[in-house]
């Protein structure tokens, strides 16, 4: 692969890695403080249509992103309002969530079959975007590439150095404690189910508005499920998700220039491949149950009532 | 005496009954059932085929009564579907992608009075007919435009699955770009998906990053061509008119009209005349139908284009005859001869031009 390829080749990786950071960091966060929503799938499904609906009709990405995050949130407040205030079942309300986001999408997006909008436009930056190589290679994205990693950082900050990320890591952890001493579990736990949704819409934008900007039915394909296996990739540790992604997102591309190189191995086994991938590491990280144990949220999945 | 009475009064009954109720039988709809694999709004193949439902329910009125399914997977999950549509009176379904072929058939067997319509497959029964597009000849007339238009002679090809359906499109796109312009190469990427934005954009953009300068697709999402109107460069759309997607890259479209099929079955049932058949329809019989050429096709490509349009349309032409040679070299088709439809509908091989090998 010369270098001609390899520019091409890292810009398509962003594109399939970036919405895919987004879910699962927001996803991520609602797992840490305990909450195991399922329906990622679902809410950015209806991300993707909304934030297309409104760009379409008001001619404002901006706006566009914005309702794609509130219409995700909103969903995503249907999940936190049944499994955290009527205590359902966290994952089978998650499961049909994303069942729930499938249809409401399509339904949505009936007149929006058959559209297209100016889509999400590439940065360029003076000077450094004309630095040969690096140049096109690191500074012509748009601007949710940088906006993700950037949400990893501050996510990653967040949960480590600050109170407000040590309580959500609490509760994760034993709601029970958190709420001995005095913390607002259910409510905070609404939150965290909010940013996740907020995220996963904004995940679902990116497919919409800046990947391939048009809508159409089930475009989320599958990404919603492995920004959820990604957030088990990556130990519930903000870092792993942006090295996942990439790796994901690296292997998919690849299996494309492999093929367009004349390869002859089967597309059907490299189209395995990023899966395959995911695979081999969550076995590498199983190997030593420590690291799963001692990084799961203890209460994952479960439900917490305040009895008293 | 009573009950003689009894016995007289409900024959009467029963004989009024069954007067009333033939003529009312006579003239219920004829349900008519649809299995698609995709959602009605992917702006592709199954729009086109509930296109052409629609025209039937316009076409014959009251005398029909038709139900769809839609985004039903291949396999095993459509038995099911199919089998549902049956019991719920559908007299006549249409079940529109490849992989229902093998359920479409258990199916029929199971319900000998219902007539099943197959698309794109190749079996027949006592009860069950197949219909195909010849949507090579489309392809072929794709190519004509590409090879006319390229300019690094690197043609490229999104394609879905390596079924025959998908490999007579790629060899007829290949051979009507070979049929203007002999040095051409083409080029193939599967994305073992009809149907993924995502992926089908991620495939475009390796193509160009190697060196295609026009490209085709055998998927069903406008993604490509929004990538070739980004990268600058020309694609054509497939299925329906993409235009609106890529208003500068999109050269023309090869389109399906399934209306005429619809129609004409749906007769053939209620009159009674229906036999299993393998239809076939192409340019000529209205089901091939091509969208404009865009502004930016040379008058010599229009020229070579309009051409074998019109030999086709009028018989004289077809993609697959010979000489064809496959990637070895090896004669596929002699010199004079046309493909056999049992070869075209089973089709496994690259044609002489095309690059890299058929995933096994």
């Amino acid at each position: 692969m010369t270098l001609d390829h390899l520019i091409p080749f890292l810009a398509s990786t962003a594109g399939a890695a970036t919405p895919l950071v987004l879910a699962a960091t927001g996803e991520l966060v609602a797992e840490r403080s305990g909450v195991l929503n399922l329906g990622v799938e679902g809410m950015m499904l209806v991300g993707a249509v909304t934030g297309f609906g409104v760009t379409l009709s008001t001619g404002q990405i901006s706006l566009g992103l914005l309702a794609a995050m509130l219409a995700a949130m909103a969903t995503a407040l249907i999940f936190a309002f049944l499994t955290l205030t009527l205590q359902t079942n966290q994952v089978a309300t998650g499961l049909a969530l994303t069942l729930f986001g499938v249809g409401l999408s399509a339904f949505i997006g009936r007149g929006l079959v058959g559209q297209t909008v100016e889509r999400l436009p590439n940065l360029s930056f003076p000077v450094l975007s004309d630095i040969p190589f690096f140049g096109p290679l690191l500074f012509r994205f748009d601007v949710l590439v940088y906006g993700s990693i950037a949400l990893v950082l501050i996510t990653g900050w967040m949960l480590a150095r600050t109170r407000l990320g040590l309580i959500i890591r609490a509760i994760g952890e034993s709601p029970r404690s958190g709420h001995a001493i005095g913390y607002p579990v259910i409510a905070l736990r609404y939150l965290t189910v909010l940013f996740g949704g907020a995220m996963a819409g904004l995940g679902g934008a990116y497919l919409s508005l800046a990947l391939t900007p048009m809508w159409v039915e089930g475009m989320t394909a599958g990404r919603g499920w492995i920004a959820l296996a990604l957030v088990v990739f990556a130990t519930w540790k903000p870092r792993g998700v942006i090295l996942g992604a990439y790796l994901f997102g690296g292997v998919t591309v690849l299996q494309f220039h492999g093929q367009g190189f004349g390869l002859a191995i089967p597309s059907e086994f490299l189209s395995m491949l990023p899966y395959l991938a995911t695979i081999v590491v969550l076995v590498f990280i199983s190997r030593k149950p420590q690291t799963i144990l001692l990084n799961k949220p203890m209460s994952l999945g479960q439900n917490f009532r305040a009895d008293h | 005496m009573k009950r003689r009475n009894f016995f007289a009064l409900t024959t009467l009954a029963a004989a009024s009954l069954l007067a009333f109720s033939t003529p009312l039988r006579a003239a219920e709809p004829l349900k008519v059932g649809f299995v698609y694999v995709g959602p009605i709004g992917d702006a592709g193949w199954t729009y086109a085929h509930d296109q052409g439902r629609l025209a039937l329910e316009k076409a014959l009125g009251a005398q029909v009564k038709t139900t769809y399914v839609e985004s039903v997977p291949e396999g095993a999950d459509s038995e099911r579907v199919i089998r549902k549509l049956a019991t719920e009176g559908n007299k006549l379904i249409f079940t529109t992608s490849f992989g229902y072929m093998n359920p479409t058939e258990k199916v029929a067997k199971a319900f000998p009075n219902v007539i099943f319509e197959h698309a794109t497959g190749y079996k027949t029964a006592k009860n069950m007919g197949n219909y195909e597009a010849r949507f090579y000849e489309g392809a072929y007339l794709l190519g004509v435009v590409a090879g006319k238009m390229t300019k690094k002679n690197s043609l490229g090809i999104v394609a879905s699955f390596p079924i025959p359906e998908v490999l007579r499109n790629i060899n007829a796109f290949t051979l009507g770009a070979q049929s203007v312009n002999p040095a051409i190469k083409t080029k193939v990427i599967w994305v073992n998906s009809w149907y993924d934005p995502a992926k089908e954009r991620q495939a475009a953009e390796t193509m160009i990053a190697q060196g295609v300068d026009v490209l085709g697709q055998n998927t069903d999402s406008p993604a490509t061509l929004q990538v070739a109107q980004e990268k600058g460069i020309y694609a054509f759309g497939w299925d329906s008119d993409m235009v609106k997607f890529a208003p500068k890259s999109h050269l023309t479209a090869n389109t399906l009209d399934w209306s005429n099929h619809y129609i004409e079955t749906a007769k053939a049932v209620i009159a009674g005349t229906w036999k299993p058949k393998e239809t076939r329809g192409g340019l000529k019989e209205g089901w091939i139908k091509m969208s404009p050429l865009n502004a930016a096709v040379s008058a010599d490509a229009t020229k070579a284009f309009e051409a074998k349009k019109k030999a086709m349309i009028e018989g004289s032409f077809t993609p697959f005859q010979g000489p064809i040679k496959d990637q070895t070299g090896a004669i596929k088709v002699a010199a004079g001869a046309t493909m056999p439809l049992k070869e075209l509908m089973s089709m496994n091989f690259y044609v002489e031009g095309v690059e890299g090998s058929i995933p096994k």
